[in-house]
């Protein structure tokens, strides 16, 4: 494909401004630009065109099959689309006088309500944009929460080595040393671990319930015991909310904060990358050290990004939540539950379960028997999915589990889809062992081959540069 | 109620005695049975599509949109033309993730690849990442890739935005570093009192261009004497007037960031926006985020994959640039059509037009008994005034439909782009003096 500097014509355009209607006024020389940016010129039809070129490049979950293990790729509601470009809430100011934007805090008190009520915590926050965001908001309370306290001595986070990267690195985006802690061999909490490693210094524990696995952890009311009784708090991360929402509680299982994807759990789209919502839940006595902004709500708060955050994607989510409601927020997890362990069962008896038991909202298989037996690697088989049109799972993720794929299907595929998914599982099964080259070498009908990753580390080139 | 689950419950059932279970409860055995929550969620019932549209959209309905926005500080009316609305309404766009699988995801990567190009030229810098959350982040973020070992405090213009002051506060006290804010002068950065702040501990200086009070900056005299004391320079700019100002890379930044809103994305009550990224090839390694990168794949054909990930948090855990993963992808590609339907002429034109706009208003405002500009120095589309009777002034404004400037401190904050008309740029005028007359 081109690019679309490539398809740039010196002089083309749209036109889009009419002609200036009061007297120009020009910039003082010394701050004036030496030159035009090299930005393309091109005309509507080209624009247009490009695009969807592009878009007939990417694989969305309108194309197909999505299984991206912890990413919960459930299909996107299109009146959430809807209700969010609303101009009532498009075309409105973030600094507005309070009585004209009445609407949306009737949305975010609406939907903090519901998703206190969804995870049983007494307040909420929408100021951070992603996942990751609003981890470094929750564990940003928990530094507050000691530093109020006077309590200095709390400088350990502890992490179950089964943890997705971003818990690590957030602990230590918030000063604090990070202490890994093996996971048991189910990949639930070593209790023996926990506890060594508990002490006047803990700060906190970061824990996904259900984890990384897929499994939920049945000692969590202990875990959550003893960090408290060492004096540290619980995060819950909540990547893996899918599985429980209306049927079990992070604020009843012990947390004491907690972040949510409403990019993930409450259907909002993935974007290619974002705009997500890390919506950031907290018990009564951490309140007061929730995030403001300094402009809309002045005072003397932390603060993790500008005005109230991803707004539209918070009118996204709460129209997906007002249509599930009561009765169908349980449903969603229940169904993620079921698609998930019915898929593991289909796939078993080729590719293995890392846990034979049953899996919350995803699963991982173990390919180290299968690499051992047929030399052919997770990589291999994610890269000969493509060629039948579906997304790889999840690859090498979580790290306690070698050659692993993780897969979660989430609640909007049908059985169709499912039986269709376990098919190709087993046909690759099969084909590893008549032909394992064949797949060494996929994908053989994608837009590209395999790319050279390490062409692209070596010699970075990150713009593009006319000849 | 709403679902999206498509089985039927026939189906369900069947798939449940398949897998060897009886119902739903089965699924749960490893919840210790006393925490399962055993009443219904307090959530009202589901709603049909219907039923969620006229209750979502009368929330909207009581918010006011009003005809003319005259206000700005971090949130720009600007036009935005119906294609940028279309493109990244696609649904492909919409509902992919970050491309992990480059074979199936060339046309994401790509369209990141074109921003981050788009982004160096308008900055001037060698490399942009994929995108941040908002222009605050994008200043905080900034903040901590310049900290090294012995360079521990981060300075700021008492200038920039309150929001963009507060994150980077926010992100220096997680880390336990310092944040000491440069007093300002006359409504821009005080030169003499940020060479004496810049000690031997200090990692980076930021400045906003122009800054949240609508001043221009003397940006290339803060540039030198941050660098002529070893420190790193950090230049937030808006991206409209980079169509026309000398760009951050001339001005000596190594670092260049800002708010991408003005590019294409409604105001939309705060967001999302997205924090562009930019640096040299020499700092290249410590950029945060995402970024992609060219390569070749299996056949020697020209591909693009997310690269330099050694520097992220999937690899390195707690010794990562940062902890972000999502970032604003999809405010990024609408940023790109935005730029590539304006083009380099449509962009210049639209900061023209902005910083005349906001002259004119200036102007006929200055005119009026008792309204004087704040700052005397050169602004883009952004001023202060004094403004007696603020209060009434303002609501005689919003009687009109109009949003007027912002109260901050030492006066009302205004604004003016594109899509302000001299006839409601007159009508405003006309306003302020009738009630000021009175």
């Amino acid at each position: 494909m081109k690019l679309i500097f490539e398809k740039s014509v010196p002089g083309r355009s749209c036109s889009l401004l009419p002609p200036c209607d009061v007297e120009p006024v020009g910039l003082p020389e010394e701050l004036t630009r030496s030159a035009a940016p090299s930005l393309p010129e091109m005309s509507e039809t080209d624009i247009s065109r490009h695009y969807t070129e592009l878009c007939q490049n990417v694989h969305g979950v309108n194309c197909g099959f999505y299984p991206l293990g912890s990413c919960t790729m459930k299909y996107n509601p299109r009146i959430d689309e809807e209700m969010a470009s609303l101009p009532g809430f498009a075309n409105v100011h973030p600094l507005a006088p309070a009585h004209a934007v009445t609407g949306c805090r009737e949305v975010l008190d609406t939907a903090r309500k519901y998703l206190c009520e969804v995870t049983g915590m007494a307040d909420v926050t929408f100021q951070p944009a992603a996942g990751a965001h609003g981890e470094f908001t929750g564990v940003m309370l928990i530094k507050q929460y000691h530093d109020s306290r006077g309590d200095k001595k709390r400088t350990k986070i502890i992490v179950p080595d089964s943890a997705h990267g971003t818990n690590p690195a957030t602990a230590a985006m918030c000063g604090f040393e990070v202490i890994n802690i093996s996971s048991a061999p189910d990949g639930c909490v070593d209790l023996e671990a926990l506890k060594a490693a508990l002490g006047d210094d803990t700060a906190g524990l970061m824990l996904t319930n259900p984890n990384t696995v897929g499994i939920f952890d049945e000692n969590i009311l202990e875990i959550t015991r003893l960090v408290h009784e060492a004096g540290g708090l619980c995060y819950y991360d909540g990547a893996n909310l899918n599985a429980v929402m209306g049927v079990v509680r992070p604020g009843d299982m012990g947390f004491d904060c907690i972040h949510m994807n409403l990019h993930k759990t409450f259907a909002t789209p993935h974007g290619g990358g974002g705009p997500g919502a890390g919506a950031v839940g907290c018990k009564e006595f951490l309140r007061e050290f929730l995030p403001k902004s300094a402009l809309m709500d002045g005072g003397d708060h932390i603060q993790v990004r500008g005005f109230a955050g991803n707004f539209l994607v918070v009118v996204r989510a709460l129209t997906y939540i007002m249509t599930l409601g009561r009765e169908g927020i349980p449903e969603a997890a229940q169904n993620a539950v079921l698609n998930a362990n019915y898929l593991m069962r289909k796939i078993q008896g080729t590719f293995e379960p890392a846990f034979d038991r049953i899996c919350m909202h995803e699963f991982v298989l173990d390919l180290s028997e299968f690499k051992k037996e047929t030399g052919v690697s997770a990589l291999d088989v994610a890269k000969s999915l493509i060629d039948y049109g579906m997304h790889p799972p999840t690859m090498y993720f979580p790290l306690i589990v070698h050659e692993a794929l993780m897969l979660e299907p989430t609640e909007t595929e049908s059985r169709e889809t499912l039986d269709w998914a376990a098919e190709v599982y087993r046909k690759l099964y099969a084909l590893a062992h008549e032909d394992p080259e064949f797949m060494h070498n996929a994908p053989h009908s994608a837009q590209i081959g395999r790319p050279d990753e390490v062409r692209a580390a070596r010699n970075p080139i990150l713009r593009w540069q006319a000849v | 109620m709403g679902s999206y689950v498509p089985s039927t419950q026939a189906e369900r059932q069947e798939m449940l005695e398949a897998i060897g279970l009886k119902d739903y409860r089965d699924l749960y055995r490893d919840v210790p049975q006393s925490m399962l929550l055993d009443r219904p969620l307090d959530v009202p019932s589901g709603m049909s599509e219907l039923e969620v549209s006229r209750a979502v959209s009368a929330m909207a309905a009581k918010n006011h949109v009003f005809s003319t926005v005259l206000r700005g500080a971090g949130s720009y009316d600007h036009y935005i033309p119906s294609i940028v609305k279309y493109i990244p309404a696609k649904e492909e766009f919409l509902t992919a993730y970050t491309p992990y699988q480059a074979e199936m995801s060339q046309g994401v990567l790509q369209s990141i690849f074109e921003y981050q190009t788009m982004i160096c030229e308008l900055t001037g810098m060698d490399v942009s990442n994929a995108s941040v959350y908002d222009g605050a982040t994008a200043a905080a973020e900034a903040a901590a890739m310049c900290r090294d070992r012995k360079r521990r405090v981060t300075l700021v213009s008492a200038a920039a935005h309150p929001d963009a002051i507060r994150v980077m506060h926010t992100y220096c006290y997680g880390t336990g570093d310092e944040l000491r804010v440069v007093p300002m002068k006359d409504g821009k950065t005080d030169l003499s009192a940020l060479k004496e702040m810049l000690t031997p501990d200090v990692a980076s200086f930021y400045v906003q261009q122009p800054n949240f009070f609508g001043q221009l900056e003397d940006a290339e005299a803060l540039g030198q004497a941050v660098h002529e004391a070893g420190a790193m320079y950090v230049m937030g700019c808006n991206p409209i007037a980079l169509a026309i100002m000398k760009t951050p890379r001339d001005c000596g930044a190594d670092v260049a960031v800002g708010e991408g809103q003005p590019l294409g994305l409604p105001m939309g009550f705060g967001g999302p926006y997205l924090g562009y990224m930019a640096t040299t090839t020499k700092h290249m390694r410590k950029l945060p985020g995402r970024i992609v990168g060219e390569t070749v794949d299996s056949k020697g054909d020209r591909a693009y994959v997310l690269s330099l990930q050694a520097r992220e948090q999937h690899i390195r855990r707690e010794k990562a640039s940062s902890n972000i993963c999502s970032n604003e992808a999809l405010c990024a590609l609408t940023a790109s059509v935005y730029m590539a339907a304006m083009g380099p002429r449509g962009m210049a034109e639209a900061a023209r037009q902005c910083m005349a706009k906001a002259h004119y208003l200036a102007k006929g405002l200055c005119e009026i008994p008792g309204v004087t500009l704040r700052y005397t120095g050169a602004y883009f589309h952004e001023f202060v005034t004094e403004l007696p009777r603020t209060e009434e002034v303002l609501q005689a404004l919003e009687e009109a439909d109009i949003l007027g400037g912002l109260p901050v401190d030492g006066g009302v904050l205004w604004c003016a782009t594109e899509k302000a008309s001299k006839e409601a740029l007159d009508q405003t005028i006309a306003i302020v003096k009738e009630v000021l007359g009175k």
